[in-house]
């Protein structure tokens, strides 16, 4: 080692020692003001320097934030989709799931399912119209119902389609068995979508809540579909019969699917009925 | 050629009205969006083809109701008579002879529906009927009728261009 590069190890060790020395605080206030300068050196230097890095730097960044953010919410927006298409499953699975049960508990009927696509244009009219027609062996008058009771009838058909006429409907009438009241009556629809009851004996006394069953009578329906309960009766004693207002078991705002009961076939008793006959 | 628009358009009417329109209710009414495309069309003074869609009108909504098909034609074909004489007398004020076909044809369709089916043995309160089908459809149609009024008057402009009606 010659003298010039002893000369320079010397001068390093002895920079370093004092600094080493600075550092741990050795100096006393000699060494805080350095150490104070020094820092206040480099927050100066590292702020402009940020700051330089942010002059060139942040428009590239606004442009790649502006991408990811739009990459971001058309992810966040297909999920959404994604959400409301899985919740839609979910609900029809459910309804699905409660309609099997139905079709297992009553294994004397065999049942197609339909989903309801439309409802009649004209609001004098209660009726729905279901995809499966004449190609899936729908026929006229057969009964659809859900899990919760009796919905209508079919009404007319075509090959992929069928319109069914709501026990709601104005035009219908049903004949119904009271269960608790062991009573027949006569169920209408009106044009607000409220289901009434008529025809009942004065001599029977109906509660509110008593179950309200098809009664088979007509031909029309199978017996023993549930269609709802009696909320209020009205009784007056100058008038046939009582009257009664009835809660359906079906919410017919939210119907999706249905099944149409397809081995039950309508029984015309039309050429039964008594005829008139003019008096000679 | 451009008035075979008519077809996908009523058909598209009716497919919204059985799925859509009749389910924005108010009370138990709904508006009738053939009813209004075919009002508004008629009331276009550069249409001619104001019967032709009519029919089509009645074609398409009689295979999806249950309405007796008479009513359909009368109704939808007297809106169309009432909207062309109208057309031609208060021709400087569309939007009022808009409303007021809407307004006379609603209601003597209304009217036409709750008699015939009467007839038919439906039992139908007339109270009943006027103030939670009729009214409210009326309100519904008149709401409904601003918007559709532009759109047939835009499409009259495409079917029937400038040069041509001239």
């Amino acid at each position: 080692m010659n003298s010039r590069s002893l000369q320079t190890t010397i001068i390093f060790l002895v920079i370093g020692g004092i600094l080493a020395l600075a550092f741990g605080g050795f100096f006393g206030s000699a060494s805080r003001q350095f150490n104070s300068v020094l820092v206040e050196v480099q927050t100066w230097i590292s702020t402009r320097f940020l700051g330089f890095q942010d002059f060139v730097t942040a428009p590239r960044d606004i442009v790649s934030l502006r991408q990811r953010n739009a990459e971001l919410e058309a992810q966040v927006s297909q999920l959404q989709a994604q959400v409301i298409e899985l919740q839609q499953r979910v609900n029809e699975t459910d309804i699905l799931a409660a309609l099997v049960d139905f079709s297992r508990s009553n294994p004397e009927s065999t049942y197609k399912a339909a989903s309801v696509i439309g409802r009649d244009p004209s609001p004098f009219l209660h009726y729905i119209i279901i995809n499966r027609g004449s190609n899936d062996d729908i026929r006229r008058g057969m009964p659809v119902v859900t899990n919760q009771g009796l919905v209508g009838r079919i009404d007319a058909v075509i090959a992929d389609a069928a319109r069914v006429q709501l026990i709601t409907d104005p035009a219908s009438s049903i004949n119904v068995y009271l269960q608790n009241a062991d009573t027949s009556a006569t169920l209408f629809g009106s044009v607000t979508g409220d289901v009434s009851l008529d025809m009942i004996s004065q001599n029977v006394v109906v509660e509110s809540g008593d179950l309200i069953l098809t009664s088979g009578l007509g031909g029309g329906f199978p017996a023993d579909l549930i269609i709802g309960q009696v909320v209020t009766v009205r009784t007056l004693e100058f008038e046939l019969f009582q009257q009664a207002t009835v809660q359906p078991a079906v919410d017919f705002s939210r119907l999706e699917i249905v099944l149409v009961i397809t081995n039950f076939r309508p029984v015309d008793i039309s050429p039964l009925e008594p005829v008139s006959t003019p008096s000679p | 050629m451009r008035n075979i628009i008519a077809f996908p358009l009523l058909l598209l009417a009716v497919i919204l009205q059985s799925s859509v329109v009749s389910e924005i209710r108010l009370l138990s009414g709904y508006a009738d969006l053939p009813f209004l495309l075919i009002a508004a069309w008629a009331l276009q003074e550069r249409v001619e083809s104001a019967w032709h869609w009519g029919a089509i009108a009645c074609l398409v909504v009689g295979f999806v109701t249950s309405l007796p098909w008479p009513v359909l034609t009368a109704g939808y074909l007297s809106v169309i008579f009432m909207a062309r004489i109208l057309q031609r007398r208060v021709w400087q004020a569309p939007l009022l002879a808009m409303f007021s076909v809407v307004f006379l044809g609603t209601l003597f369709f209304h009217l036409l529906s709750f008699v015939t089916l009467s007839v038919l043995g439906t039992p139908f309160n007339f109270s009943d009927v006027l103030g939670l089908i009729t009214l409210p459809s009326l309100l519904l149609n008149m709401l409904f009728s601003i918007p559709i009024y532009t759109l047939m008057r835009d499409l009259s402009y495409w079917v029937y261009p400038s040069e041509e009606f001239e």
